[in-house]
């Protein structure tokens, strides 16, 4: 599992790659909590890149409840992108759908929450 | 072994509604518009083939009670919610007001909905009947005694002609009963609930009801995988979606299929029968449920398969 951060203007997309279960949760969780530091109103957006995760079970799941609702309480922004049909299922399944705002691409996401970063990434 | 679910609900008994009954023959008429059903085995056979289950069925509404029948004369089950009144009917229709019987009980812990149907179960009513209630919390005969008890209910637990015992259990400590090897579990709910893993024959049943499996670290998963491990069968308390249980639900005590999948495949047990079905949840709902469960399965396999199935008053599973 790797965490790893690309800057958009005022939008990080955090892309999560491999497996997440209940034995690397708490490394998830860890790696993606510096990335949600400044995930407050007026401050980062954060778009969950989810294009190379290829596993999420109930534990990775618990971990992004609890940033989302930590997010959410910082008045932040915080959305899902590109998830792979599987871990589409998963999160139709235990109803994440209801937790995350989920786009098809980054680009979508960009688009959506910050039209100042989908210029940069055009751009760049 | 051969495990009979007589009552299936979570937290309160439900039934079907008069519109209910309607819409399900709506839906049933529509179906078989068209179709050559001349005679009673021709639509027997239609609704047993052709219609989805939510409409020739439904999952029931009696509260927790379920039985293992390990071919014994002694009647062996788990909680005793409103699900315990047909069982005991079903045992009078079978061998009469004059039997004598022993019933061993095996309780979950002592909310409402598990120990309701006690004061409606006929046998404890009948001289020369015997009733032993297993269970590791204190205070489980007085649970009991309240709930007969003025105002709440006219024939007070004292009056009762049957013998009732009850057995204290030690969480972890296998022991044996009734011809079942019994091992009990410590488990996440309110006033605490227990799990139970039952062997007998080469054969493991876990019993493992209002139980929140949080999963928060590895070592707590890991325990309750040891508890399932091999099981031939699991009755999972998958109340609430995923979601709920660690947002809106969490700390309400329930799981998830989610969780039932996860930890039945870690444990490689070869049957998952959910269980404890949300009382708001009509027989479409839990069907729904049951297909998504499946093809979480399916979608997660790793080698080992998980058979699936959810808990309807009725059912009967052979182990």
């Amino acid at each position: 599992m790797q965490v790893t951060a690309v800057r958009h203007a005022d939008v990080l997309v955090v892309a999560v790659t491999g497996r997440i279960d209940y034995m690397n949760a708490e490394e998830f969780k860890s790696a993606l909590q510096p990335h949600l530091a400044n995930c407050v109103a007026g401050g980062d957006k954060v778009a969950l890149d989810l294009s190379r995760l290829e596993y999420v079970s109930s534990a990775g799941l618990r971990v992004l409840m609890i940033v989302a609702k930590d997010v959410r309480a910082r008045k932040g922004t915080l959305v899902a992108v590109a998830l792979q049909p599987v871990v589409r299922e998963i999160f139709e399944i235990s109803r994440f759908t209801l937790v995350f705002n989920i786009f098809d691409s980054v680009q979508d996401a960009l688009r959506a929450i910050s039209p100042a970063a989908a210029a940069a990434s055009r751009a760049g | 072994m051969r495990v009979r679910f007589w009552g299936t609900r979570g937290s309160l008994p439900v039934s079907l509604t008069a519109g209910d009954i309607k819409s399900k023959i709506v839906e049933a008429l529509l179906a078989a518009a068209g179709r050559n059903l001349k005679t009673r085995a021709d639509v027997e056979a239609f609704v047993e083939r052709d219609l989805p289950f939510p409409i020739s069925h439904t999952y029931g509404g009696n509260s927790s009670c379920v039985e293992l029948d390990i071919g014994t004369e002694e009647y062996v089950l788990c909680d005793l919610g409103t699900g315990v009144r047909p069982f005991g009917l079903h045992v009078l229709a079978r061998k009469g007001p004059h039997a004598r019987c022993t019933f061993h009980v095996f309780m979950s812990h002592l909310h409402w909905d598990h120990i309701m149907g006690f004061p409606f179960f006929p046998h404890a009513y009948i001289p020369g009947n015997r009733i032993v209630i297993y269970g590791c919390h204190d205070g489980i005969e007085e649970a009991f005694r309240r709930q007969h008890a003025a105002p709440c209910f006219p024939v007070d637990f004292s009056r009762l002609p049957a013998k009732i015992e009850f057995v204290k259990l030690e969480p972890g400590k296998r022991s044996r009963h009734a011809g079942l090897d019994v091992t009990p579990m410590l488990q996440l709910h309110s006033g605490d609930s227990y799990g139970y893993r039952f062997e007998h024959g080469g054969k493991v049943v876990v019993y493992s009801t209002d139980s929140e499996h949080k999963n928060e670290d590895a070592a707590s998963t890991q325990e309750v995988v040891r508890f399932f491990r091999n099981a031939d069968l699991v009755i999972f308390d998958a109340m609430y979606s995923l979601a709920d249980t660690v947002s809106v639900k969490e700390d309400w005590g329930h799981s998830s299929n989610v969780m039932g999948v996860e930890l039945c495949q870690h444990a490689r047990a070869k049957h998952l029968c959910i269980y404890h079905h949300e009382p708001v949840y009509n027989d479409a709902k839990i069907a729904s449920v049951l297909k998504e469960t499946l093809r979480l399965e399916e979608i997660t396999r790793e080698g080992h398969t998980l058979r699936i199935s959810s808990a309807y008053d009725g059912l009967e599973i052979a182990v």
